[in-house]
């Protein structure tokens, strides 16, 4: 049987690749794509921690975080949309002024 | 063994795949990758047995929210990282400064596996202690999701109508207006 800690040092990884991920890439889509990487590595920890503990409520707060997810990235998406067409850049670092 | 071999490639497959999403300079192969990674990460929850979250995360995740990124991806066009001058001239992007993320990242990671790997109690089977019967029912799923965590379902729904609104309002042309 595969112990819980080798499920939660799986979802650390994948937290800190996505962590990496928002602070190496200068892509705004790339960026998000890394917070959906850190999303899901808690998902992980929230599952293994309800299976260990024989409690559904692990996997309910899954669901919400996967609707928080969709949200976020629905908003998150438009920003890079409207940012885009301003500047044509993807750039983080294109985006210096506070209003056009 | 052949779940705790299945284990191992599935997290393999994952932890492979997230390391080139943040390795790629196109975000069109960092999608896809992206979308192999929540197909990995669905077999560990049929593993943890939780397969209604494994179906969820593959129809909602890698299905409705990485197509969404993928319109993006091909809406803008976008161009590729270090297209601008100005851009291969910053500071950040001095050879070295990029090693020593990656390096502090790697060190984040040495760290956690070993703090979590010496944790007693965390050492224990994930399954031992309860039988597969009591979390994989979608049945009492449903049962806890629609009487103790109604407020929150309802929040939910307003939360997405709200992003829904929002996102519309957020991509609207200028003239349009």
């Amino acid at each position: 049987m595969i112990p819980l800690n080798h499920y939660l040092i799986v979802s650390a990884i994948l937290f800190t690749i996505g962590s990496a991920g928002v602070f190496l890439r200068r892509n705004l889509i790339t960026i998000l794509l890394s917070v959906e990487i850190m999303l899901n590595a808690v998902n992980l920890s929230f599952v293994a921690f309800g299976r260990a503990a024989g409690d559904v409520n692990g996997q309910i707060i899954t669901f919400f975080v996967i609707t928080v997810a969709a949200a976020e990235a629905a908003v998150g998406l438009a920003l890079v949309i409207a940012l885009f067409r301003h500047k044509e850049s993807l750039n983080p670092d294109a985006f210096t002024s506070l209003r056009w | 063994m052949p779940e705790t071999l299945l284990f191992y490639v599935l997290a393999g497959v994952a932890i492979a795949a997230s390391v080139l999403v943040i390795g790629q300079r196109n975000p069109m192969y960092s999608v896809m990758l992206l979308i192999a990674s929540f197909g990995a990460l669905a077999g560990l929850y049929i593993q943890l047995d939780a397969p209604f979250v494994a179906v969820a995360q593959i129809i909602i995740y890698a299905g409705a929210i990485m197509v969404l990124f993928l319109f993006v991806v091909m809406l803008l066009n976008a161009p590729q990282e270090d297209a601008a001058a100005w851009d291969r001239a910053h500071p950040l992007r001095q050879p070295g400064v990029l090693t020593f993320g990656t390096l502090l990242a790697a060190l984040l990671i040495v760290e956690l596996v070993w703090a979590l790997g010496r944790t007693l109690g965390l050492a224990a089977p994930v399954a031992g202690r309860v039988g597969p019967a009591t979390v994989s029912s979608v049945r009492e799923l449903g049962r806890v999701l629609f009487t103790d965590h109604m407020f929150a379902f309802e929040a939910t729904s307003v939360l997405i109508l709200v992003a829904m609104v929002g996102a519309v309002v957020l991509a609207r042309r200028e003239e349009d207006r």
